[in-house]
């Protein structure tokens, strides 16, 4: 098929014309979605904020439905179909494989999106995101998800086909790039949890058409997480490879060891999956046995995997910026990095806040016995605020400070702007992790109307600090959607009005990437080989945290009625 | 080269390791393995370990073996719904219905006895988030979950339902008394 590719003169990334224009769609896409994802955001808040309880109870839960629907699925998965295909066809300056399936899956996830959203809209689906059986959603809303998790597969398909191109064309030579290796774990473990989400949406909506008497509660939970929780691990691999990706583009960062890196990535395949078993510790049809061997011994395999990416990129950067003379004290580096520069401070306030905030709270959540204080609580959602939100939008936030420039060739408008906004929605949506994850801890439930339980039968008063935390979660939640929306508005405003940049030279014919000599493998052999001493000191800052928080639970747990 | 580009070195995998890295990684997998044995070591020595007794039931065969129990077991009433206050037997069964949007019915517990409490819903899946202690717990329909509790502190407790379980689910609230 004829195709054209094109040279971007910023950049130089090579970027062929059907990618091009899927990866352009598909972002415009994840934007809109995240557009109405965070306008419910915003009635979520100011109904949860005790002092304002704006919407009434069958619209807040009809509108957090839709709010988790839109975010974790909609937003991020047509994010990142942009990423799979920027990771394949730019990367490795080769055509995409089977561009016409592309579209079909992309048109499928754009019509299964808004049939969800008609369905709750509706509002006979007011089931939430999990949509725990025996509770029962309208048909189209299974439906749905069926088509968009359809075209995920599919886009995921040429994801794969892509690499076969290239590597077919030899547009490279050797292994493929770090982040193209990290975005095809993200790819295997997208293929396993969309044939986890058919294996048990598949019946839910025979199920809801009346085809299928009854699903057993406690096995869909089983299944279902294993949709529900590994696609967040897909996010993590996306993350951690635009991580890497940044630190490339930004530092022209190396790696400190392929082998490292690579091997975490293939932790996260082999033992992500298992993770999911956490969302069960406190379920009745469980052993103990299955959740402790689950949850731990395989599921620290990839918090081991995540603990070394979390030293490898900042130790990336940090041996790059000491190759270039920010060599004095400890942190010289990390002070002199370009901190005004969006896509460089989003991408650190996600590293920071994932690994401090979303990492450590997540194992803390996941281990069986601790799980019982937190299960169900408000700090659940405050975790994965600060793993999905700050974690991986914030990541997808940064590195379209990049994509504008060189995918749709515009300027960003309004720098200053661009500047502050990374800092306002990453340090408000952590802050707002936090209180909530304090909100939890004294007890607080999610997805409830009513801190007062008005038409109860019997009267709890939560405690004050409760209050407290839950009007801070309103104060931050609200500049959360403000930073948020001001991102929104600079990428729209900027693909509509930014100053338009030269596309480049066009080519009829990929460029392949040039190989490397032998005289820049020598050097790769450690004869540059520089300490990272400030990332060590990090390192064991986070270390130390993890220790010190994860025994105050134990702590916690061993102050509450017996139980055995 | 880069993390963009592929590895400069093709024979990648035959690089050494450094030292740091090999002492972080070493640090991360003692450190999952010590969270691993924390766990086994809290069922053996610790005293709040989820029960692994449950069964497969229905809704129907629940509610009868748990309106036996309050018939038998039941000290007065409560609230102008007249909501049964039920005496656990120390040391004996207690059965708490999830339904929507209550729990039912009332439990009375002593301090320092250990109770065999069963949960299971009637409906929906629901939580049991004991308040103020903070132990929460999923009921699932079709499954009868036994759990021994202890109760340590005399008070009067709230039973708050944490999983969404529909339109009245931020009005379903138990009770329990430790006397």
């Amino acid at each position: 098929m004829a195709t054209t590719y094109r040279t971007c003169p910023v950049s130089g990334l090579q970027f062929e014309d059907q990618a091009e224009k899927l990866m352009r769609w598909n972002a415009v896409a994840g934007v809109l979605w995240l557009l109405v994802g965070g306008i419910t955001a915003l009635l979520v808040i100011l109904t949860r904020w005790p002092a304002i309880k704006l919407l009434p109870a069958d619209q807040f839960y009809l509108i957090l439905t839709a709010h988790g629907v839109d975010m974790l699925i909609l937003w991020i998965l047509f994010f990142e179909m942009a990423v799979l295909y920027f990771a394949s066809s730019t990367l490795l300056r080769c055509r995409l494989a089977t561009p016409k399936i592309a579209w079909l899956g992309f048109w499928l996830m754009v019509v299964g999106g808004i049939t969800t959203n008609i369905a709750i809209f509706q509002g006979e689906s007011s089931v939430m995101f999990t949509s725990y059986v025996p509770m029962q959603a309208a048909p189209h809303f299974y439906l749905g998800i069926i088509l968009v998790a359809v075209g995920a597969l599919l886009g995921t398909a040429v994801f794969f086909g892509t690499l076969v191109v290239a590597k077919k064309d030899k547009t490279y030579q050797g292994s493929l790039p770090l982040v193209t290796f990290g975005a095809l774990t993200a790819a295997i473990i997208a293929t396993f949890t969309i044939l986890a989400g058919a294996g048990i949406l598949i019946p839910t909506f025979l199920w809801s058409i009346g085809l299928i008497k009854e699903i057993d509660a406690q096995l869909y939970r089983m299944v279902w997480w294993g949709l529900g929780h590994s696609s967040q691990q897909i996010n993590v691999a996306a993350h951690v490879s635009i991580w890497y990706l940044t630190a490339a583009v930004i530092f022209g960062a190396k790696p400190l060891s392929e082998k490292v890196s690579r091997g975490a990535f293939l932790l996260y395949i082999l033992f992500l999956q298992l993770a999911s078993a956490h969302h069960l510790l406190s379920d009745p049809g469980m052993s103990s046995e299955w959740k402790v061997l689950n949850t731990s011994y395989f599921m620290y395999f990839a918090v081991m995997a995540s603990m070394i990416h979390g030293f490898t990129v900042p130790g990336a950067i940090e041996a790059a910026q000491r190759r270039k003379g920010y060599t004095n004290g400890l942190f010289e580096w990390l002070r002199k990095a370009p901190w005004g520069n969006p896509v460089f401070s989003g991408m650190f306030i996600s590293l920071v806040s994932f690994g401090f905030l979303g990492g450590i709270s997540g194992v803390v959540l996941g281990t069986e016995q601790i799980n019982m204080l937190m299960h169900n609580t408000f700090y659940v959602p405050g975790h994965f605020h600060t793993t999905v939100v700050t974690g991986t939008t914030l990541a997808f936030m940064s590195i379209t400070y990049l994509l504008v420039p060189v995918l749709f060739r515009r300027e960003m408008i309004l720098p200053k702007l661009c500047q502050i906004q990374p800092y306002l929605f990453g340090i408000s949506m952590s802050v707002l992790g936090l209180v909530m994850m304090g909100a939890g801890t004294l007890g607080v439930s999610r997805r409830h109307w009513d801190m007062a339980f008005s038409g109860a039968p019997f009267q709890y008063e939560w405690p004050g600090a409760a209050y407290l935390m839950m009007g801070l979660t309103g104060i931050f939640g609200v500049i959360a959607v403000i930073g948020g929306g001001l991102w929104i508005l600079l990428v729209v405003g900027s693909l509509l009005f930014g100053k338009k940049l030269d596309g480049g030279k066009v080519s009829n014919q990929p460029t392949p990437i040039p190989a490397n000599t032998q005289a820049a493998s020598a050097v790769a052999h450690g004869s540059d080989h520089v300490g990272v001493p400030g990332t060590v000191v990090l390192a064991l800052l986070l270390f130390v945290c993890f220790v010190l928080y994860y025994f105050v639970n134990w702590k916690y747990l061993s102050e509450v009625w017996l139980l055995s | 080269m880069s993390a963009i580009l592929p590895p400069s070195d093709r024979l990648w995998w035959k690089q050494p390791i450094d030292k740091v890295e090999w002492a972080w990684i070493a640090i991360a997998f003692v450190w999952g393995m010590i969270m691993f044995a924390m766990m086994i070591y809290w069922h053996v020595y610790g005293k709040q370990n989820l029960s692994n007794e449950a069964y497969k039931t229905t809704p129907e065969l629940f509610g009868a073996k748990a309106e036996k129990f309050i018939a038998e077991n039941t000290i007065r009433t409560e609230t102008d719904q007249n909501i049964p206050v039920v005496k656990v037997p120390a040391g004996g069964d207690g059965y708490l219905i999830a339904r929507l949007w209550a729990w039912y019915p009332i439990l009375e517990l002593e301090k320092g006895q250990t109770y065999k409490i069963h949960l299971s819903s009637m409906d929906y899946a629901h939580g049991f988030s004991l308040q103020p202690v903070n132990i929460n717990i999923e009921v699932l329909p079709g499954y009868e979950h036994v759990v021994k509790m202890t109760p340590t502190k005399e008070g009067t407790y709230a039973i708050v339902c944490n999983e969404y379980c529909g339109i009245g689910h931020s009005s379903m609230l138990g009770r329990i008394y430790v006397k």
